[in-house]
């Protein structure tokens, strides 16, 4: 089965819509774009819009427990939010939450797709059972992994790894960043497992059958044969995950409330204790502006990727 | 396969995973194959394992589900479902319903047309727009919640329901513009031609002849939208409080008020999971597509 999406046909009915397109009248150019426009509007107005407003907000010296207001400080807030050691510790912990949820999900979803890819009894509720997690409401999970599974005195793992004389753990307030990357992990591997699952799926058996014939074995195979193949959905899974991790806020508010301290603190749940329990608007928006511009330049890396596999051209 | 006997041994490293032992047997020897099976039926359930613990708690009496070592048989008793849903659970779920079912229908509305307009008949920088959708999703929801706190405070919207549905709907839309424009370029080109031959308006042609056939698709894109507007928290932390909260707002509440109530708050995870893990479990087919955006089928 072909998976990604019938390129070639696509290419072939582009070009050919565009040679058409080519000499538009205006007015047949906008009645083409008209469908488009309130879809586009709407957006324009919801997500840029306040946007603007941030970017306005970031130079002011807006605290609400102040009473003097607001004023214009100009570049200020940026330059206090990058001597803020929290700040950077925030977002260093964006970066350790991200690409470690990634990577360990991305390793344990080439694993589950691997078995999963093969004729089996019961394949169908083994892909169900492992495609759950990513159902659970996050607050839900996170709650469940909190309260229920890494609970110092009755949570399961401390009982699992008593089992085999380990002491308990008191799991979020000694190892917080390593019990919200298990929440996230276990969120975000069915996700991985489903794109790999689908590469798999789509590798022609010739060429499997014919490694095999020449004799290669199975790893042999696996690393000359499908990784490459792989490759894409990887790449897709990696930086789609990415992009939604990265703004990872429920497990952070509810597992460990960005504590002790802030040593579990990433940028979303930073700024929003910054704004919403500090009250300090001006660089609670400077450090959402940093944050736009650094998922902008992960984003583009990213959508180029997607364009490429959309095989998208203008 | 049979010639399979002299596989090469690859240098594995030391730490290396169980899957990768035991996937490779199948090629070498015939019988391997009950071992894999057992390997992943083994490995699915300690993965599934969180989610039995939760149902398995929601079962329990209170003193049964906090307790060490923790307690597998016992007598079930549906106390702490009857507890949630007389908890007054009721107005959350309707509040998630309205967020949910109607930003959706909104999404639905606008990005079939949208969608359309940058597949079926593209005009020049159709990518761009599409390039400024799928931006707008990887937008960091914290860089403009102070603006739209601020402004919905101004407009006297806060603590409602239809404020989530505007955020929803612009949070779902360039997922399924997206997902849209891949089903409708699905769609064979002399379908078009002969409606457009037959003089066919454009609504007549989305109508009676691209929405049958995208259909399949309508329902992938709907089912992605339900899935993260139901789950969505943040947006519903800030932005309600008791009128117009919402289920995740809902079971946060139950854990600060009411302490240590783990049964009862196990209870109140598993419905409010429970729509999204249906309606997932049903589609499990089209869930890949949408999570990518309609990039891989």
């Amino acid at each position: 089965m072909s998976t990604l999406v019938a390129r070639q046909q696509i290419r072939a009915r582009k070009s050919a819509t565009e040679r058409k397109a080519g000499g538009l009248s205006s007015a047949e150019g906008w009645r083409r774009r008209l469908p488009l426009l309130p879809a586009l509007i709407f957006t324009l107005i919801v997500t840029q819009v306040p946007f603007l407003f941030t970017l306005w907000y970031s130079l002011q010296n807006w605290n609400l427990l102040r009473p003097e207001g607001d004023r214009f400080v100009g570049l200020s807030n940026y330059v206090d939010i990058f001597a803020d050691s929290t700040f950077r510790r925030a977002a260093l912990n964006s970066v350790l939450f991200t690409v470690g949820c990634v990577f360990f999900a991305m390793l344990l979803g080439i694993v589950f797709a691997l078995l999963l890819d093969r004729s089996f009894a019961g394949r169908g509720i083994v892909r169900t059972l492992l495609i759950t997690p990513f159902l659970i409401m996050p607050v839900a999970s996170a709650l469940l992994w909190s309260m229920s599974i890494l609970n110092p005195t009755y949570g399961l793992l401390n009982w699992v790894i008593g089992l085999v004389g380990i002491p308990p753990v008191d799991w979020t307030s000694q190892h917080p960043i390593a019990s919200i990357l298990m929440a996230l992990v276990w969120q975000w591997t069915p996700f991985m497992m489903l794109l790999v699952l689908s590469g798999l799926q789509s590798q022609s058996k010739d060429v499997l059958e014919a490694a095999q014939v020449d004799g290669a074995g199975w790893w042999r195979t696996f690393i000359s044969v499908t990784l490459p193949q792989l490759r894409r959905y990887i790449e897709l899974g990696v930086l789609l995950g990415a992009i939604y991790v990265v703004n990872t806020f429920d497990q952070i508010y509810l597992m460990t409330a960005g504590g002790p301290g802030t040593a579990s603190a990433n940028l979303p749940f930073y700024i929003y204790q910054r704004a919403f329990l500090g009250f300090d608007v001006g660089q609670a928006a400077a450090m959402g502006v940093v944050v736009v511009i650094a998922t902008m330049i992960v984003a583009t890396l990213a959508l180029r990727l997607i364009f490429r596999s959309f095989d998208v051209k203008d | 396969m049979a010639t399979e006997t002299a596989a090469p041994t690859p240098p594995a490293p030391k730490a290396a995973d169980p899957a990768r032992r035991t996937v490779r047997k199948p090629a070498r020897r015939f019988n391997s194959g009950p071992i894999l099976t057992t390997v992943t039926w083994v490995l699915a359930l300690v993965f599934f394992s969180p989610v039995l613990w939760m149902v398995l708690t929601s079962f329990k009496q209170e003193s049964a589900a906090a307790s060490d070592p923790p307690i597998f048989f016992f007598a079930p008793t549906l106390d702490q479902y009857r507890a949630v849903l007389g908890s007054g659970a009721g107005s959350y779920f309707a509040n998630s319903a309205i967020a949910t079912g109607v930003s959706t229908i909104l999404v639905v509305a606008l990005a079939v047309p949208a969608a359309y307009a940058v597949s079926i008949r593209p005009v020049k920088k159709t990518s761009d727009v599409l390039f400024f959708f799928i931006s707008t999703r990887m937008l960091p929801v914290v860089a403009v919640i102070m603006p739209i706190y601020v402004i919905a405070g101004q407009l006297k919207v806060l603590d409602n329901v239809w404020t989530l549905v505007v955020l929803y709907t612009s949070m779902n839309l360039p997922i399924a513009v997206w997902m849209m424009r891949s089903f409708f370029l699905e769609v064979p080109g002399e379908v078009l031609e002969a409606a457009q031959m037959d003089g066919a308006g454009l609504l007549k042609t989305l109508w009676r002849v691209l929405m049958p056939m995208v259909a399949p698709g309508l329902a992938a894109t709907a089912l992605i939208c339900v899935i993260f507007a139901w789950n969505e928290f943040f947006f519903a932390l800030i932005l309600t409080a008791g009128k117009s909260a919402t289920v995740p707002v809902f079971l946060v509440s139950q854990m600060t008020s009411e302490g240590l109530f783990l049964a009862q708050l196990s209870a109140a995870s598993v419905l409010a999971s429970l729509p999204v893990v249906i309606a997932g479990w049903v589609a499990q087919k089209q869930l890949v597509r949408g999570l990518s955006m309609g990039a891989v089928k």
